[in-house]
């Protein structure tokens, strides 16, 4: 017998005492509890985005769409990268200004490549206000998860406030499971030494995130 | 902390008594657990609807271990039509065998790991290194116990035990036999500790050809596999090798998409006393020149359904993993991880490991009583899980005796050797309290014999009154008193 027919004649074996229960799911679990976290008008929650992602960490920046171009200019001139990563889709006019040398993430560029870039920008698919979190699900302002993982410096461009939901029940409506989503809140943090919260191990240690309004 | 492995371990009581003798351990971790337990009590109270979610968080769970085979086989559906390939492992051996080949295959001595409970669970790491292949594990804290050579005492932070200062020891010592060398001069700062071991761990990462990973939750309806974590190790082992390994308990499945809303909510903050971990990472099969090309999942049972089968003890697959209970466990806090002797420590870990193991060893024998039953756990647990109950369960079952389930096999145990005793003094009390005669002889005797009571219980009585006070007999007995006083009738009828 398969290890596969073992284990399920195994579970059926083990809950010959459950009665047969045919509820659909839908049915079968109580979902009591809320869609979101207090109201709030879409301002609020703009407001509560940017003070949950400062409270980890993340430096916030806000700006309109006109201005956009010059914010990422003093933010990678403030750091003095050579070289930037972007992400193939990026809305051209975001770097119009900036002065570094923009790598594209190929297929062909090699993990130790990307770790000779400095800085990435890039954009998301959305932004959840209650938990500071902005999920990057791999469209084409985003690029591949290897370019927001190996590069030390993180911007990130969040449009408010089409891009904002108010809590994760909102978000997994909007997002789509076949993509590979990641979730990001905060800088890379640990706190496995005596679970004091240090910023900074593997992933970007600083992340800045820019709320636009107005595009 | 010999050798790393669990195997062997003395009974709970005896490796507790050392911990709890350890002035450094007992700080480590009362500095530990009463950080976060009071930040999880914030994190918590942000959620008004908190009562809410952990219904639905249990009642998902409920259902899906009730309908455990037609996920399974749904969740093998979707992860195969996503481009992934499902293995399916009876036991440990054969989990170790499977990564094993997998990663021969691949024809790679080395892979990077993102910090999982079922490969520790399985000794993965000891059976790769048999074989010729490294595993680096690649979270601090495992990173810590790894070259530490110790073994981990916490389900979050497994290096809980240890402070920061014999952490730079460790580093400063060991980093150098493993890859980079710790920078000279090493501090005991955690911003230092945290940037060396970046520095140590980025070679590995960006050379390494396959990953191994666990994950938090798999989705049946869309064969979603997702792993929570803060550091970024995670997110760069499940991204950067070219072939992505997962090995997964078969109760972490979850039914649909929407179920994650529920747990991405409790487990943070159960855990790390977050609103949301730094990270969370979701992949569906493989994804074209995104991420590993190659993707296998390996579905575990190893115990599982021998727990399935336990129609109280089923119960503890709920378990999410999130450590909530060892943080305010009293048991834990003073004897630490260790002494559970197990990779799930604390209360979970006492009612987890002698299903997932049997109770055949003095150590798994000896977990459910590893308790105060002060009901502290099931309060915090996201999954309400009733801990208590399982461990009075359990206890009856080791006392007593009676009916389990071992590799699918219904048994019948046989009561536990070292319950002698008091299955002896519980036969005597029956039988005295079915005697009224002999029980009025026997209390006026010990009540005229009191002065000439030993403090302590001689025989196998002598370990108990060890730790505890004996009670004073009275100087007449209550039923003498209730003639003396009330010529033995109830005033109020």
């Amino acid at each position: 017998m398969s290890s596969r027919d073992l284990i399920l004649g195994r579970v059926r074996r083990a809950l010959a005492d459950v009665p047969r229960d045919d509820t659909p799911y839908e049915q079968a679990v109580e979902r009591g509890y809320l869609r979101e976290h207090g109201g709030r008008s879409v301002e609020q929650t703009v407001d509560l985005l940017a003070e949950n992602l400062a409270d980890y960490r993340a430096i916030v920046h806000r700006t309109d769409a006109e201005e956009l171009p010059y914010l990422i200019m003093r933010l990678l001139a403030a750091r003095g990268p050579q070289y930037v990563l972007v992400p193939p889709g990026l809305p051209p006019e975001w770097m119009s200004a900036a002065d570094p040398t923009r790598v594209h993430d190929r297929a062909a560029s090699t993990p130790h490549e990307l770790d000779k870039v400095e800085s990435v920008v890039t954009g998301c698919a959305l932004a959840i206000a209650e938990t500071g979190t902005l999920v990057l699900d791999g469209g084409p302002d985003q690029g591949r998860r290897r370019i927001t993982l190996v590069p030390d410096h993180h911007i990130c461009v969040v449009r408010v406030p089409d891009q904002v939901v108010s809590s994760v029940p909102q978000a997994l409506e909007r997002l789509d499971p076949t993509r590979p989503l990641t979730w990001i809140s905060g800088p890379s943090a640990t706190s496995d030494i005596e679970l004091d919260r240090v910023e900074g191990v593997h992933g970007p240690r600083t992340l800045e995130v820019v709320l636009v309004s107005g595009e | 902390m010999s050798g790393g492995t669990f195997v062997g371990m003395p009974a709970f009581p005896k490796a507790a008594h050392e911990a709890v003798n350890n002035p450094t351990l007992r700080g480590n971790l009362r500095h530990a657990t009463h950080t976060i337990r009071a930040k999880r009590a914030v994190a918590v109270a942000e959620l008004d609807d908190w009562a809410a979610l952990r219904e639905a968080g249990k009642q998902i769970k409920d259902h899906t271990l009730r309908h455990l085979d037609r996920y399974l086989v749904q969740l093998e559906e979707s992860v195969t039509a996503a481009g992934g390939i499902v293995h399916w492992a009876a036991d440990a051996d054969e989990a170790n065998r499977i990564v094993a080949d997998l990663v021969k295959m691949t024809g790679e001595s080395e892979v990077v790991k993102v910090k999982s409970m079922a490969t520790q669970e399985i000794g993965l790491n000891e059976a790769l290194e048999a074989e010729g292949i490294h595993a680096y594990e690649t979270d601090l804290a495992e990173l810590i116990v790894q070259l530490g050579k110790d073994r981990p005492s916490h389900i979050l932070v497994p290096a809980i035990h240890r402070n920061r200062g014999e952490i730079r020891d460790i580093f400063a010592r060991e980093m150098g036999e493993w890859g980079r060398p710790a920078p000279e001069g090493l501090t005991d700062t955690p911003a230092e500790l945290a940037e060396a071991a970046r520095l140590h761990l980025r070679d590995k990462f960006l050379r390494a050809k396959v990953g191994i990973s666990g994950a938090n939750f798999m989705v049946a309806e869309t064969g979603t596999l997702m792993v929570v974590e803060s550091e970024g190790n995670g997110r760069m082992c499940l991204t950067l090798p070219e072939t992505l390994i997962s090995v997964v308990g078969i109760e972490k499945i979850v039914p649909t998409w929407q179920d994650l809303e529920v747990f991405l909510q409790t487990l943070p903050r159960s855990s790390t006393a977050e609103r949301m971990n730094p990270y969370t990472s979701m992949w569906t099969g493989t994804t074209d020149a995104d991420g590993p090309q190659t993707f296998h999942l390996v579905l575990i049972d190893n115990g599982r359904t021998d727990t399935l089968a336990d129609e109280v003890g089923r119960q503890a697959l709920r378990c999410i993993r999130c450590s909530a209970c060892l943080n305010v466990c009293p048991v834990y806090e003073r004897a630490g991880g260790h002494a559970y002797g197990s990779v799930y420590p604390g209360p979970i870990g006492a009612i987890l490991s002698p299903q997932l193991r049997g109770t055949a060893s003095e150590i798994d024998a000896s977990l459910p009583y590893a308790s105060s039953l002060c009901g502290a756990c099931y309060e915090v647990c996201p999954v309400a899980i009733d801990i208590p109950e399982v461990l009075v369960h359990l206890r009856e079952r080791i006392a007593e005796g009676g009916q389990a389930t071992r590799e699918g096999n219904k048994v019948v145990l046989k009561p536990a050797k070292g319950h002698a005793a008091e299955r002896a003094a519980m036969r005597a009390a029956r039988w005295a309290f079915s005697h009224p005669g002999a029980l009025r002889t026997g209390q006026r005797l010990a009540s005229r014999t009191r002065r000439f009571h030993p403090r302590s219980l001689p025989g196998p009585g002598k370990a108990w009154s060890d730790t505890r006070d004996l009670p004073t007999v009275p100087a007449e007995p209550f039923r003498d008193w209730w003639q003396r006083t009330h010529g033995g009738k109830d005033t109020d009828k």
